[in-house]
């Protein structure tokens, strides 16, 4: 099962090489991985997607907990989340493909951000299964190039 | 206020933190700190290899209790540490390594002794630092200290640039320790007690399997309350051994691949077993599938990770053992309608049954007349005229596996030997460390032919610092453990482990300033270890023993802990 996980940790020289070497060192996988700082300096959040069964999942969470510079782990699969990945894509635009490229892009509200005699350069932004959808539309219409951010999650604000 | 220098800062906060000794080895990068510390007042041992000085400061850990302390210059000296550090996480032991490091300036150059020694023992220490800046020294060694000896210890790695030693800056005051990253859970959950309480009660054959978290947490004395308070069987794993006393009839002693007949068959019949501070580690399980099938699980441990790993657990305590054994005999002593004579009388069937297990295969060994020298026939004395109250370090093999077996231990922190990572070369620095901790206490390391010339040259360590310390070498002129199993499961093929060269172990020796001891046959072995007790010097004693004995019960490796191979 994918799970998206989302680590909150300190800021600090060598964090990172601390999470990925855990996931190496314990045979654990990682599908993607995306960090940055929050509106605090001192503290960064990662999303992590990796796969496995409940016990796998648990081990991860767990063992991410313990390294020291990690304040707090979360599955996302425990509570309401949304989640958003952005890909940027360089379409093969021939005068034969051009309408087309534009019309799928304009159905999953992508856009256009660069443009050569050639090429398309588009900009995607959804849930991984929307961007997955989308660049199956498009892989027939020739895609050149594609660069993906790795998810980004969020849990839901409480209702009230 | 005076500034203070990087290494007076150092000495400062080590003797804040309660450090009165130090395993070090110099170098570039550290010489600094080594001047300062020729006019600090703290013991400094200084050894003849980096990993001895690990390995000492471990061994000085595992008898105190308290954090030990080793310094290692940068580049070699670090990387000669690390099988050290490695051997201290495996076991769970509270040491903080100081390795010198090239000035910041120069990091990140390929400088002369430069190493990433943070990168190099991220995976095998419980965390570790390259100190940034001078204002970070003193609250990193601080917090060094408090990760090593909380929660589940362990070792913590500060790397110091060597600019830093020499930076001159005000000492920051002592200040609340707050790590909101770090708060490791120590009490017991009052539900999760009260659920474990209840199925100890319901239990008609429970067993307890005890680790060395029940040593680390200095709960022997509120596990020998609970254990006698209801009758419960004990078996320990090799780390956990002196938590329950050895000689106590309701000890089985060890269980796993060499453990006793009954302690693995009270295993795989008892109806609850109760963990704690064990991690439930292969050497233990054998085969999972097959491991404690009939049994629920209580599983007491402070590191949530340790538990559901390998085994699914019924009822989990994440605390610190002796927090959660008190609050579980408080329960018993506190809960009314509670007849505590009568819960202890119906474990009575259970504990005969056991007794039958021992009778019909007993932890044993075939004598004869030959007057050749049996292994366990040499830990049997040892134990016998130390009155089993010596410490005892070992090497690794079939030495550490018959000391395991045949030592009687009846007291914590009196074993200590290297069980997660099987570090050969272990025993006699680790002795170093217990000795100079207790230096009126006898200290005995256990070896192998093998494994004692892996770290050999600390005997003059020992020499020097007058540390009186006694090698017992079973000698069998093999790497005698894996050639068990070439033996066993490979046909006899003895290849690469006919230790076919050694060195005269008396001249040896004799050649350290310590004094050398032989015994060939089985009358020798008494006087031997009679005159090397009375000796206040070093003393290498060689035993030449039966070559091809083997280590039984012996599990094999992948099997059901049932399918034992018996003498
Ligand atoms: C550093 C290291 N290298 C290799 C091993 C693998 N190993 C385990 S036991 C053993 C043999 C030990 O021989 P010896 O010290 O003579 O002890 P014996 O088994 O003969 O009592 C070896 C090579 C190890 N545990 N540690
Ligand atoms: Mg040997």
């Amino acid at each position: 099962m994918k799970h998206t996980i989302s680590v909150q940790l300190r800021n600090k020289p060598g964090v990172l090489s601390r999470v990925t070497g855990l996931f190496s060192g314990r045979g654990f996988n990682i599908e993607s991985l995306c960090v940055a700082e929050t509106m605090d300096s001192e503290l960064s959040v990662l999303t992590i997607v990796s796969r496995g069964d409940a016990a796998i999942i648990e081990q991860i969470t767990k063992q991410l907990h313990k390294l020291i510079d990690v304040i707090k782990v979360t599955d996302m699969a425990e509570l309401p989340y949304v989640e958003r990945e952005m890909v940027l894509l360089r379409m093969k635009a021939v005068e034969t493909t051009r309408a087309e490229v534009l019309r799928i892009a304009d159905i999953f509200r992508a856009k256009v951000i660069d443009v050569s005699s050639k090429t398309f350069t588009i900009e995607v932004t959804g849930s991984s299964s929307k961007v997955n959808a989308c660049i199956e539309l498009l892989r027939p219409l020739g895609i050149k190039e594609i660069v993906r951010t790795g998810t980004v999650a969020m849990a839901r604000a409480p209702k009230k | 206020m005076k500034k203070v220098t990087g290494a007076e800062a150092i000495i400062k906060c080590l003797k804040e933190e309660g450090v009165s000794t130090i395993f070090g080895y110099p170098g570039g990068a550290i010489t600094d700190l080594y001047d300062a510390l020729m006019d600090a007042d703290l013991k400094n041992i200084i050894v003849r290899h980096e990993q001895g000085a690990v390995h000492a400061a471990d061994g000085y850990a595992r008898v105190t209790g308290d954090v030990g302390v080793a310094l290692l210059t940068s580049g070699p000296g670090a990387t000669n540490g690390v099988t050290g550090i490695a051997t201290a996480y495996c076991d769970s032991i509270p040491i903080v390594v100081l390795t010198g490091q090239v000035p910041r300036a120069l990091i990140g150059n390929d400088a002369f002794q430069e190493v990433d020694i943070v990168g190099i023992t991220r995976p095998c220490t419980k965390h570790n630092y390259l100190v940034g800046s001078a204002e970070e020294l003193v609250p990193t060694l601080r917090e060094a200290f408090h990760i090593a000896r909380s929660g589940r210890p362990g070792p913590v790695l500060v790397d110091l640039p060597k600019d830093i030693i020499t930076a001159k800056f005000d000492y920051p005051a002592k200040k609340a320790m707050t790590m909101p990253s770090y708060q490791p859970n120590t009490d017991p959950h009052p539900r999760q007690v009260e659920k474990a309480c209840k199925a100890i009660m319901r239990a008609k054959c429970p067993v307890l399997y005890v680790g060395g978290g029940v040593i680390l947490a200095n709960a022997q004395d509120d596990l020998i309350e609970l254990t006698r308070k209801l009758g419960i069987p004990v078996t320990m794993t090799l780390m956990g051994l002196g938590a329950f006393p050895g000689t106590d009839p309701l000890s089985m002693g060890m269980l796993g691949m060499h453990g006793s007949f009954c302690a693995n068959m009270a295993v795989a019949e008892c109806d609850l077993l109760i963990a704690v501070g064990a991690r439930f580690d292969d050497r233990v399980t054998g085969k999972l599938s097959d491991f404690a099938t009939k049994a629920k699980v209580i599983h007491i441990d402070v590191d949530p990770t340790s538990i559901s790993k390998n085994v699914r657990v019924d009822i989990p305590i994440v605390a610190d053992c002796r927090n959660a054994l008190k609050a579980i005999n408080i329960w018993f002593d506190t809960q009314p309608g509670i007849n505590i004579e009568e819960e202890k009388a119906c474990h009575q069937p259970w504990f005969e049954t056991i007794q039958k297990w021992t009778e019909q295969h007993p932890m044993t060994w075939h004598d004869d007349e030959s007057g050749i020298i049996k292994p366990q026939y040499v830990i049997e004395k040892l134990n016998e005229l130390t009155g089993g109250d010596a410490i005892i370090t070992t090497e690794v093999g079939q030495n550490q596996m018959w000391t395991a077996q045949f030592f009687k231990f009846n007291k914590a922190r009196h074993l200590v030997t290297s069980g997660g990572l099987g570090t050969m070369g272990f025993g006699l620095p680790a002795a170093i460390g217990a000795q100079c901790a207790f230096p009126e206490k006898t200290v005995i390391d256990i070896a192998g032919d093998g494994s004692i010339q892996m770290n050999i040259q600390e005997l003059a360590t020992a020499r020097q610092y007058n540390l009186p310390i006694k090698v017992a070498i079973l000698n069998n002129n093999y790497l005698g453990m894996v050639r068990q199993w070439q033996e066993l499961f490979y046909n006899r093929r003895y290849f690469a482990t006919p230790m076919e060269v050694l060195p005269d172990f008396i001249d040896l020796a004799k050649a350290y300033g310590a004094v050398g001891l032989r015994a060939t046959k089985k009358s020798e072995v008494e006087p031997v270890i009679k005159e090397a007790l009375s000796t206040r010097n070093v003393v290498l004693m060689d035993f030449r023993i039966a070559r091809e004995e083997n280590v039984y019960p012996m599990v094999p490796a992948g099997k059901a802990t049932t399918e034992m191979l018996l003498v």
